[in-house]
């Protein structure tokens, strides 16, 4: 006999964290353009500044249209609680800062998109937070990599700019045998792709600017607490599991078993940092997620289409994506990526750096720019843009080669994007 | 804080305040398969309003050691000692579905140390589908997955619990995943075969207040008449909107509620 069930993704994507607006019956999530938030009176006031009521007080902390947003992600996540921040930057710092300070040590994969790289090499090596990167295939590394002082295991579920596929059990595995979480960076697999909490992941986040959002429209972030984590088993995190004097004497653990992590992270990070998400930007995000699940298909259709196009062009060198057997991860990808692998990918064209930026000059229907994630097509040349500086051997040494061309796929008619490579590969060729 | 309990650490939650037994007293007794964080905003309001607060984790939940008691009547004959633990001679109960049905028949037994219950999402009998029993010994995560659908009358929670941005349903799981196994079984185990919670309530003197969910289809507000009708001094209050777990989905609403009565 069939049991109970829970919502569906889409329905969790149209629903989770909303209900009709009780005041005007609005259906859409309403756009609570407030700083603040009035008081019944001043019992009331006290209540709320000292977490015995639930409620909103002032937006930097929390916000109604907000909040909508984040309960949404933590329910298409599986997670317990959801903190929206004002970029993807914002969300890895408040993740990072909510457990780690100064002496504290993070291991990385050296995978990771270029702006996370500078925040743990350097940024936070300033603050007395030190990162050890590893290559995220070798498991042994992550394990040799652990100190005393390690807070954290941190990596992208599809790694920058190789679409390296993170063994997610495996590496949750690691961390678990050390009494420390797994973070994970799902920008480029969004929940429809995977659901990294169900394969042993503790920590989420997002730049929700991407894939969430959808269209190119709005920067954000959300970082999501998995709630599974025992904080207070793992002896490793004071901050969660003992009295915090910024926040009368506050342990968090004891106050919520399952998301200590986001209450320190909102009465502490969201208050002090005060990176929030603007309650517009929540509203265009919103928007982007309750279609989230039909535009991830057609960006994995199209991707699908437009690769199996670029594999067998006579311009193109290599094309890299874990779908294609020629990647290394391409058994671990049908195992946890069952769905796709998304719709960001390179290749190597034939002729490099000038016949890259011949592509780029005639392509028409892609734009060239620096974002991913978008609905419409996006195309890059590292070698002449974001890294023109670099020599051919810097190059490689990113793991990126001077007719590296990465592209995000869009929802466009799949033809059209095929034509408009065909001819800007055809004219790449001349240059 | 940590009370010894005939030789046992059980752990109770005093609401962010230091315990006072001098302050009118009120405990707290979770339902099955959960913990003290499940009462986390109406605890510390009161215990930040007068009131001293206790909100329990029974033997063998949460943060408590030892084995979890196999029996309404052994819980509820356990809490005089946890008052004596906690130099308090008296307290009100405040339960919630297993919990409540404790406060009842601890209100019968030790009528000296109970002052006045609450008794939140109850019913009597408790009786649990067969098909849910035998998922909590066979395979719990499916029982799990069952008392929370179950126990949440909605998938948007306003203002969420405890405070916005938390997925209350998401929430709920965990909490039940954070216990040990074994513990749901003997804890809905326990629910179908207390027998005795309408002579009980017969025997209850102190006031007594029931708090039931509107749309709860675990402890339906029908099924909580009997003990309503045995109870010589009660007043009931249903609230719009709420399944099972009233405390998370309408968690200002229970603290008025409960405020008032106590």
């Amino acid at each position: 006999m069939a049991g109970p069930r829970y919502p569906g993704f889409d329905t969790l994507a149209l629903h989770a964290g909303q209900q009709p607006d009780p005041t005007t019956g609005a259906r859409a999530v309403p756009i609570f353009q407030s700083t603040s938030f009035v008081f019944r009176d001043t019992d009331h006031a006290a209540a709320l500044f000292n977490m015995e009521r639930a409620g909103h007080v002032y937006s930097r902390i929390s916000n109604p249209t907000v909040a909508v947003l984040e309960e949404r992600m933590a329910a298409l996540e599986g997670g317990v609680a959801g903190l929206a921040t004002a970029s993807g930057q914002a969300a890895l710092h408040l993740g990072l800062a909510t457990i780690a300070g100064a002496g504290c040590h993070v291991v990385a994969s050296r995978s990771l998109y270029g702006g996370s790289h500078n925040l743990l090499h350097y940024t936070l090596r300033r603050f007395g937070i030190h990162t050890t990167f590893v290559n995220p295939r070798d498991l042994d590394a992550w394990r040799a990599a652990i100190c005393p002082n390690t807070r954290v295991l941190y990596a992208e579920t599809l790694g920058n700019p190789g679409l390296d596929v993170l063994d997610v059990p495996a590496v949750a595995e690691i961390a678990h045998a050390a009494r420390l979480p797994l973070f994970l960076d799902c920008t480029f697999t969004t929940p429809w792709l995977m659901r990294p909490l169900d394969l042993g992941a503790d920590l989420l986040m997002h730049s929700a600017t991407k894939f969430l959002g959808g269209h190119g429209v709005a920067i954000g972030g959300v970082l999501v607490d998995g709630g599974r984590f025992d904080w207070e088993a793992s002896g490793r995190f004071p901050e969660l599991t003992e009295p915090y004097d910024g926040f009368h004497g506050m342990d968090f653990q004891e106050e919520s078993t399952v998301a200590a992590f986001s209450l320190r992270a909102r009465r502490e990070g969201l208050r002090d940092f005060g990176a929030c998400m603007a309650p517009a930007t929540a509203f265009q995000i919103l928007q982007g997620i309750e279609t989230l699940g039909v535009r991830m298909e057609r960006h994995v259709s199209n991707t699908r289409k437009v690769v199996e196009f670029l594999a067998s062009n006579p311009a193109v060198a290599s094309v890299s994506y874990p779908e294609l057997p020629s990647h290394p991860d391409h058994a671990l990808a049908k195992r946890l990526l069952p769905r796709g692998c998304g719709a960001v990918f390179t290749f190597e064209i034939r002729g490099g750096r000038p016949a890259g930026r011949k592509l780029i000059e005639t392509l028409k229907v892609f734009s060239h720019l620096a974002n991913v994630g978008d609905a419409k097509s996006l195309v890059i040349h590292p070698a002449s843009t974001t890294h023109f500086r670099m020599d051919d051997d810097a190059l490689r040494a990113a793991g990126i080669g001077p007719g590296t061309i990465r592209l995000s796929v869009g929802l466009e008619d799949p033809q059209d994007l095929m034509d408009d490579l065909s001819g800007a590969l055809r004219a790449s060729q001349k240059a | 804080m940590e009370l010894n309990v005939n030789g046992a650490a059980v752990y109770a939650y005093s609401g962010g305040k230091t315990f006072d037994a001098a302050l009118p007293c009120v405990v707290f007794v979770h339902g099955a398969e959960n913990d003290h964080s499940v009462w986390v905003l109406q605890s510390r309001y009161l215990a930040h309003h007068g009131f001293g607060v206790l909100a329990l984790d029974l033997p063998g939940h949460g943060r408590s050691g030892g084995a979890p008691l196999a029996s309404v009547e052994a819980i509820a004959d356990w809490i005089p000692a946890v008052l004596d633990a906690a130099g308090v001679k008296a307290a009100a109960l405040v339960g919630h579905s297993m919990g409540s049905l404790v406060a009842i028949e601890c209100a019968a037994r030790h009528p000296a140390r109970v002052a006045k219950i609450a008794l939140l999402g109850s019913a009597f009998p408790m009786k649990v589908s067969d098909e849910l029993l035998t998922a909590t010994r066979d395979d719990e995560p499916r029982a799990q997955d069952m008392v929370n659908i179950w126990s949440h009358a909605a998938i948007a929670h306003y203002p969420s619990n405890p405070g916005p941005g938390f997925w209350v349903m998401g929430e709920g799981l965990r909490l039940m995943q954070r216990q040990k196994p074994g513990v749901m079984h003997v804890d809905f185990a326990a629910c179908n075969a207390y027998a005795n919670g309408e002579a009980a309530a017969k025997e209850v003197k102190c006031p007594a207040l029931m708090i039931l969910g509107r749309r709860d289809v675990m402890t339906p507000p029908r099924a909580a008449k009997a003990i309503a009708a045995a109870l010589p001094a009660v007043r009931t209050v249903e609230i719009a909107g709420s399944g099972h777990a009233l405390m998370a989905e309408k968690p200002d609403e229970v603290l008025d509620t409960l405020r008032a009565f106590l």
